[in-house]
């Protein structure tokens, strides 16, 4: 639209450096949208450059005979108010738009490439002066300046777009700056510069060749501003005086006749257009192409590629999801365990529980089969290594999976209702007074942008539909009972205010509020200072007991297993491979793996102990070998373990194991606990 | 606090840069004021005499102090195409390119926001659809928008002037009218800019942890989106709408050129085509002056919306 406009929106283009370019080049083309702007672009200018050649007219022959036609064989495109052919001007007026960009585009780069990589590479004061002059250049209307400047330079056109050229530099310079800093930094660069090259020699050969893609999407994009800048000045009257013909001015002729021949504004204002769009859909797709082969993935949308996006870190889809028991799909993720009754007098029964995700595009099972059981009052550890499944299982109780995650099959009852297939409403009503959840980031759990007191208040009104000035004093009373000194001063404060442990004890408070008959604790600790883990622990449980509530315990600690659950919930690669009262895990466990992580963890029945440090990694969901999913860590494998699914089967003293040698993994165990 | 410092250090350095940087291009140009208000036709001597009057024969830096006291003290000249002092045409021309360049700012912040947010939360079919409307959007050559516009809405349906600026003080109704146009032609480019960083701040903050908690709270989605997301969201937003007024500017140029609005822009156009100096020079100040409030407005609302940046 305006010059600005696209420097407005740049500097988000790319703040990690690009691959090389042939990765790039290869992306771009499988785009059909960037490969149909490549051909138009290439049409238009070389028809441009052959207009003397293919033109069908004299772009100034005039007849008088026939002025405003609409389009006919004879005039593709019409003729104008002087009978002139429209397609033959175009032809020609197309010259003075494309020597703009060209001169504008080779005062960008030649300026902007070298000032935005020595800047992003030498940093201090230079650069800190350098990003100062362009905030103010990004202040300068642009096209006020182009005024001035025409008005000054006899009506010079190149000068308007020297002028432009400068005026495009804040874009290319803060996107290369950005870059430079990243590649600077990187391993290689760092290696090559040990190798004793000189600095320039280091740019010339490592930094340069990375930038080239960012360059090209920065020129794309501002060369589009400067066709809609240039023909913009033509339109004023400006650049290519008539009779000789210019985009702009062309533009300007069909206003003047705009009631009688309307016809006559679209060639000339159509074709700038697509020009301008040509333009962008090229740049874009160079960005999309270059973050992609950044990432290694298809990128689905730019907002979601800025963070990499594992199982564990995938960002949330736009909506809530859905948890609608219509789209359980029987059969294909079916569990091989037999339906197992709900126990009696739980609180929280799940039954057969699996999520599924969208991974690169196909719904991948992350956690299958999921037994579970909490009884009133009871503490319930979910244990096992990162990337087990842990956090899925604990999400999906509250309906809450990432990444547009859905519960494929199973139950979830609360309280003897199935969760699973209830309505957004519905849902709602059990989160926060039924289920209360506390996550392991505890500032970025809190909404940056309003204060503690405020976003305690907020769900105190949504429970109790109380006064607002009640709901303040209730939110200063539930940060009293996390045992907060001076409430009221923390009430008032922002998360960024408040340290770690500080905002862990308002997460609780947050979720005390609507008195929870089960609380899920998502690793509560594990960000927070050793020295607060404790603290933080005891006031949970503490409070836990004050009110009887349940406990779901997400945790790496052994020692906290230990010490506070009543039940231990052993997970491996998307399974409940063992479930037991916690003594009897440690006497005597039932699964191998449970076996494997005690053993690598003497000293286990201590608190801060975590359980890592045993052989080999745990399968990825989609790479989850047949048959049992710890086969290839185990000590006792057969040949049986590979050929089927272990199903979880409760054993005899009302444990439960999804191994087939559940009798020998207490074998396993050198050292006695 | 740190960043109202940063603003006045850019404002100033703004103000200086624009200001010389105009007065240093026209003392670039061969013929010089005197030439131009004289003609071809006066003699050296009567040249000279007003060279001195006009101080043109003092070194550039003193002439550009003179002219900076001169314009401190409300001061900018005399336009060589009409006579009349430079501020009082600033002065009657402000009223028309504000209220255009507002009304789009207001209708691309509620379009765009609107749009943005929508596109977010839907997803699918409506981001896909928004994506290409805000290609289109930002495609569009202003001024041939505003032409497509007139011949739809002006001549072949007409229910709006074509052309033409109705004070409010004389009638609200006919300057709404008198807008409409106008406004709508900067507003469709202004609202594609901001329904894309919208759309993309939303996304941003709807896959962050809080949000998820929030839903297990229990808090109907309408509050999250609205409230807690959006006005995460609305940090970003507010930056660029500060970038975006600056284009409007520039936009303006063109627009109030094709609907006649006899605002600043259309008057740096008429000047330039009139080389008359130091009219351009008084609308490049008041442009400029204009981009340093609207910063400092920016500065101010980015405050309230962001804790984090009070400290
Ligand atoms: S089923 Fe076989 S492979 Fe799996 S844990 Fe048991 S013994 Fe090991």
């Amino acid at each position: 639209m305006t010059p600005s406009a696209s420097p407005a929106t740049a500097p988000t283009a790319a703040e990690r450096p690009a691959p090389s370019v042939p990765g790039v080049g290869r992306r771009l083309l499988r785009r059909p949208a960037a490969v149909t702007a490549i051909v138009f672009l290439a049409a238009v200018i070389a028809a441009v450059l052959l207009a003397p050649v293919i033109a069908p007219y004299d772009p100034l022959a005039q007849d008088l005979q026939n002025i405003l036609a609409p389009p006919s064989a004879a005039h593709p495109l019409g003729t104008d108010t002087l009978g002139r052919d429209v397609l033959s001007r175009l032809l020609f007026g197309g010259r003075s738009t494309l020597t703009g960009a060209a001169e504008a585009l080779v005062v960008l780069l030649l300026i902007g490439v070298p000032v935005g990589v020595s800047c992003g590479y030498f940093k201090g004061a230079y650069d800190a002066a350098v990003m100062r002059v362009v905030d103010v250049l990004q202040s300068i209307p642009v096209i006020i300046l182009l005024l001035v400047v025409l008005s000054v330079f006899a009506d010079s056109e190149s000068a308007a777009m020297i002028t432009l050229g400068l005026l495009g530099l804040p874009g290319l310079i803060r996107v290369l700056r950005g870059n430079t800093m990243v590649l600077r930094d990187t391993l290689y660069v760092r290696a090559a510069r040990s190798t004793g090259l000189t600095e320039l020699q280091l740019v010339r050969r490592h930094v340069l060749p990375r930038l080239v893609g960012p360059v090209i999407v920065q020129s794309s994009l501002f060369a589009s501003s400067v066709v809609l800048a240039e023909t913009g000045l033509g339109y004023l009257g400006f650049g290519v005086q008539p009779p000789a013909p210019s985009w702009g001015n062309m533009v300007g002729e069909a206003a003047g006749v705009i009631d009688r021949q309307a016809w006559l504004l679209v060639p000339s204002g159509a074709l700038i257009a697509l020009l301008v769009l040509a333009l962008g859909v090229l740049g874009d797709g160079l960005r999309d192409a270059s973050a992609e082969a950044w990432s290694g993935l298809p990128a689905a949308r730019p907002a979601r590629r800025r963070r990499s996006a594992g199982p564990g870190r995938e960002k949330a889809g736009p909506a809530e999801t859905r948890r609608d028991g219509s789209e359980r799909r029987s059969g294909e993720t079916s569990a091989p365990s037999e339906r197992r009754a709900p126990a009696d007098g739980a609180l929280l029964s799940v039954r057969n529980l699996t999520v599924a995700v969208p991974l690169g595009g196909e719904l991948t099972t992350v956690v299958r089969d999921i037994d579970l059981d909490v009884l009133p009052g009871q503490t319930v550890g979910l244990v096992g290594e990162s990337g087990c499944g842990k956090t899925v299982t604990a999400m999906a109780v509250l309906g809450l999976l990432r990444g547009g995650g859905r519960i494929t099959a199973g139950q979830v009852l609360f309280e003897g209702r199935d969760l699973v297939g209830l309505s957004g409403r519905e849902l709602r009503a059990v989160r926060g007074t039924g289920i209360g959840l506390i996550a392991q980031d505890p500032i970025g759990s809190l909404d940056p942008g309003f204060t503690i007191g405020s976003q305690l208040a907020e769900v105190v009104r949504l429970y109790e539909r109380c006064s607002r000035g009640r709901a303040k004093a209730r939110a200063v009373e539930l940060l009293s009972l996390v045992r907060i000194p001076e409430p009221a001063a923390v009430a008032a404060r922002y998360p960024h205010q408040v340290s770690g442990g500080m905002a862990q004890r308002v997460g609780i408070a947050l979720a005390l509020a609507g008195s929870p008959r089960l609380l899920i604790a998502d690793e509560p600790t594990t960000a927070l200072d050793v020295t607060v883990q404790a603290e933080i622990l005891d006031l949970l449980l503490s409070l836990r007991d004050e009110k009887g509530m349940a406990l779901i315990l997400v945790t790496h600690d052994w020692g906290v297993l230990a010490d506070v659950c009543d039940e231990a919930v052993v997970m491996y690669a998307g399974e409940v491979v063992e479930r037991s009262p916690v003594d009897e895990v440690f006497r005597m466990p039932v699964h191998p793996y449970t076996t494997a992580l005690l053993e690598s963890n003497p000293a286990s029945t201590v608190r801060g102990s975590r359980l890592d440090a045993i052989g080999g990694t745990v399968p990825p969901p989609g790479a989850w070998p047949d048959g049992c999913h710890f086969q290839d860590r185990c000590g006792l494998v057969q040949d049986v373990c590979r050929t089927s699914p272990v199903a979880l089967r409760p054993l005899p003293d009302g444990r439960s194991s999804r191994c087939l040698r559940h009798d020998d993994a207490a074998r396993l165990r050198k050292v006695s606990p | 606090m740190r960043r109202i410092v940063r603003w006045s250090v850019t404002s100033t350095v703004l103000t200086f840069a624009v200001s010389a940087l105009t007065f240093v291009l026209v003392s670039l140009t061969p013929g010089d004021a005197a030439r131009a208000v004289l003609g071809r036709d006066a003699t050296p001597e009567q040249y000279r005499q007003l060279r001195a009057q006009l101080g043109l024969d003092e070194p550039l830096a003193v002439q550009y102090w003179h002219w900076l006291v001169r314009a401190v003290h409300g001061d900018l000249g005399t336009a060589l195409s009409t006579g009349q002092p430079v501020l009082r045409t600033l002065e009657q021309r402000l009223g028309p390119s504000l209220s255009l360049i507002t009304g789009a700012l207001v209708v691309s912040a509620l379009l765009g926001v609107g749009l943005g947010v929508l596109s977010a939360v839907r997803g699918g079919a409506v981001g896909r659809a928004l994506d290409l409307l805000s290609m289109l959007g930002l495609a569009l050559p202003s001024f041939w928008l505003g032409l497509v516009l007139v011949a739809a809405f002006a001549v072949a349906l007409p229910i709006f002037p074509a052309s033409g600026y109705v004070p409010l003080t004389d009638s609200p109704w006919e300057w709404l009218r008198s807008l409409a146009l106008p406004v709508l032609t900067l507003g469709i480019g202004g609202s594609a800019t901001i329904a894309k960083q919208t759309r993309d701040a939303m996304l941003d903050e709807m896959g962050r942890d809080y949000i998820v908690l929030l839903r297990a709270r229990g808090l109907p989605e309408r509050s999250i989106v609205l409230r807690h997301a959006l006005k995460n969201a609305a940090v970003p937003v507010v930056t660029v709408l500060g970038l975006l007024f600056v284009g409007l500017l520039s936009g303006s140029v063109l627009a109030e050129t094709v609907y006649v609005v006899p605002g600043l822009g259309s008057t740096a156009v008429t000047a330039t085509q009139a080389h008359d100096i130091p009219l351009i020079q008084g609308v490049a100040l008041c442009f400029t002056v204009i981009v340093i409030t609207v910063n400092l407005l920016v500065e101010l609302l980015y405050g309230r919306l962001d804790p984090r940046s009070r400290g």
